[in-house]
């Protein structure tokens, strides 16, 4: 298991370098940078953008941009001259500064990752509890009225654009008042006692949640159906009834436990769409996630914030499957990873 | 190819079959017919628009002296345009007579449509957007980008999958290795993000056509490691078979085992994972046009007429119409996804290769 843990984080590395390289090389390539945008205007001279343009680096070929944006990066800096001995050291990874927040990507990540990683949690949890009981009982009722019902909802909500589904909270939300129309916390957010700020962070959470879920309960519940079914005809099954076990002791006691199994896997796999997902819900639903930011920050040529948001992007997808893999470990004792 | 050709034709056969193959079918034939007939069958082109209807709500229709008309309306006020029926008023429809030109398949100059409006009165089948422009019509030619970007890019993707894919199962060694290594590349990146990082490499502005074939570019770019990788897995597996070193003893080349022994081989599961992932690329065209990178005004897709339902007016008036191009994405890809499904169900019954 730690070997695995070590494999996978090495393997990240090389992953990232050759991502942040790709990145690098295609904000490149877009015509203009972000300075373009004031030479329209006619009172700032050629002079000051020229400046600016030389203080960002921006006149440098694209490759040069890349080998000192990379020299910066690394999660450790020492200042010697801090005023206490802890100050001195600085973990925190330096991914630039933004030229259109107008302040450090990593403090826009920090406020931002929270929010991403929070929806892409509530919407994956949302979509196993609901799921995977209505994959059981679509299995066990096979070919019932219920089963049938359920098959075809799924297949409406698999085929249901996110963007759309994000379109019709909105108006939803818009109509009925129920619920806040975009962001992560209320004004008010800071005055509330902690229960309060929870429920305030629940309140926002839900639409976008239920929205970003939908398509993956459908999944999830598919394919909990089909690996039910597989395990239902097997013959430990035919044994264990044999043995005089109960049925549900055998439904859940043993087919269970296998059937879910490819799911864990299929989760690793379902976070890389989840992540997709919730950059188009963000958008649509004005939900302040790293999906949003790396958005408008294309929109703004924002290169930094791109980098760094698509390495972060990358980084939470290899974290997701690594988690998936050693849940699937803890489920099936068969499975070692040395 | 002998083979081949009767292998899609039994798979075609028992797919009409089957009432859920039948009825996709049948959906996606119309679908595929409105996308010839885009022109015939709208009364207006995608570009008249007309400010003096903007946020119009569908028109209702009267019979009068004989003969379908189109209800005459008033506007209410400028600011909020609201409309009210004039009883009894309206102008007289006019079926196969001459409208705006236009261009058979692209061919036979044509100027008849199966609706016009005799008259003052516009004739608003589904409403207007916010610049008075029908969308209807807007509708039925949005269907060309979302039918024809799903074929033209797996078209491109299964083709660039199946290459690389089979050189790697086959020759294996060094171009297996390197090509395994870009398609988990191209793995570890969430889809959407790799979309706008490739999309943010080129300029804003392009003319209709260069933007389509961008959109295709980038989506199989995306699209072919998946293929490229079970393709490989299969290759492998037949390389093994008798048949493959029979021919290899024969002296025939690589090319041609690959060309005459896996393809007819893998050549259903082609079809099949081509369906599966059609909705793919209907969904990232429309997500891309949606986000205003793809397809621009004033030329037309679903995406970018949804985006203009964000519109708080749109939205806060309950404009219902304006979420009809939703509705239009959600039952080609559903219509896709059962194609798809059923072809599954066809080729690969135990689910050894495709898994959903």
């Amino acid at each position: 298991m730690k070997a695995l843990i070590i494999k996978r984080l090495l393997i990240l590395i090389p992953m990232l370098l050759v991502v942040s390289l790709m990145v690098s090389l295609l904000m490149s390539l877009a015509p203009g940078d972000p300075v373009s945008q004031f030479e329209m205007m006619p009172d700032v001279d050629a002079e000051y953008l020229q400046r600016l343009r030389q203080e960002f680096g921006l006149d440098q070929p694209w490759y040069m941009q890349y080998f000192h944006w990379l020299g910066q990066v690394l999660p450790f800096s020492y200042h010697p001259d801090a005023a206490s001995f802890w100050q001195r050291f600085d973990f925190r990874p330096n991914f630039g500064f933004s030229y259109y927040y107008r302040t450090e990507v990593w403090d826009l990540l920090v406020q931002r990752m929270p929010a991403t990683i929070l929806l892409s949690l509530t919407s994956l949890v949302l979509a196993w509890v609901i799921a995977i009981p209505l994959g059981v009982l679509a299995a066990i009722y096979k070919d019932s009225i219920f089963d049938r019902i359920s098959q075809m909802l799924a297949y409406a909500a698999l085929s249901i654009p996110e963007f759309f589904l994000a379109l019709l909270a909105l108006v939803f939300a818009a109509k009925t008042g129920w619920f806040p129309i975009g962001g992560f916390t209320s004004v008010e957010h800071d005055f509330l006692s902690p229960w309060g700020r929870f429920l305030d962070i629940a309140h926002h959470l839900l639409l976008p949640t239920i929205v970003l879920g939908i398509g993956g309960v459908a999944g999830v519940m598919r394919i909990m159906r089909a690996n039910f079914l597989d395990n239902i005809r097997s013959e430990y099954v035919v044994t264990a009834r044999a043995k005089g076990l109960a049925e549900g002791a055998v439904m859940f006691r043993h087919v269970f436990r296998n059937a879910i199994n490819p799911l864990i896997t299929a989760a690793g796999f379902a976070f890389s769409s989840i992540l997709s997902g919730a950059l188009l819900v963000e958008i649509v639903m004005n939900y302040p996630g790293i999906g949003q930011l790396v958005y408008n920050a294309l929109l703004q040529q924002d290169a930094f914030v791109v980098q760094a948001s698509v390495l972060m992007s990358v980084i939470m997808l290899m974290i997701g499957n690594l988690l998936a893999d050693i849940a699937l470990a803890m489920n099936d004792p068969r499975i070692r990873y040395d | 190819m002998i083979r081949v050709s009767v292998m899609t034709s039994s798979m075609f056969k028992e797919l009409l079959r089957r009432p859920a193959g039948l009825t996709v079918f049948i959906v996606l034939v119309l679908f595929y017919l409105v996308a010839i007939f885009a022109d015939f069958l709208s009364p207006y082109s995608v570009t008249d628009q007309d400010l003096q209807h903007t946020f119009h709500p569908p028109t209702a229709l009267l019979w009068k002296d004989g003969g379908l008309h189109v209800q005459r309306y008033e506007m209410q006020s400028r600011d909020l345009s609201g409309y009210t029926p004039v009883v009894g008023e309206g102008s007289p429809l006019r079926f196969f007579a001459p409208g705006y030109e236009y261009h058979l398949l692209g061919l036979v100059p044509m100027s008849h449509h199966l609706i016009t409006v005799d008259g003052p009165d516009r004739l608003y089948l589904l409403g207007s957007d916010q610049v008075g422009r029908d969308i209807y019509s807007r509708l039925l030619h949005g269907t060309r980008i979302s039918l024809s970007i799903g074929l033209i890019g797996i078209a491109v993707s299964m083709c660039i999958g199946f290459i690389v894919g089979g050189l790697a199962g086959y020759f294996g060694g060094a171009f297996d290795n390197i090509a395994m290594r870009l398609t988990e590349f191209l793995m570890a990146i969430p889809g959407l993000y790799l979309l706008l990082a490739l999309r943010g490499a080129f300029a804003e502005s392009f003319t209709p056509t260069q933007m389509f074939f961008l959109i295709v570019f980038i989506l199989s770019f995306i699209g072919w490691s998946g293929t490229a990788r079970i393709i490989r897995g299969m290759t492998l597996s037949l390389r093994n078979r008798q048949f493959v070193m029979a021919a290899e003893v024969m002296g025939q080349s690589s090319w041609k085992i690959l060309w005459k022994h896996v393809l007819p081989n893998v050549f259903s599961y082609l079809i099949v994972a081509a369906t599966i992932s059609i909705p793919g690329y209907i969904l990232g065209e429309a997500a891309l046009s949606f986000l205003g990178l793809g397809i621009q005004d004033p030329s037309v897709s679903w995406g970018l007429m949804l985006s203009q339902a964000q519109n708080p007016q749109v939205f806060m008036e309950g404009y219902w119409w304006f979420l009809v191009p939703g509705l239009a994405i959600f039952v080609t890809v559903i219509s896709f996804n059962v194609l798809g499904d059923v072809l599954r169900d066809i080729i690969d019954p135990k689910q050894k290769f495709l898994r959903s």
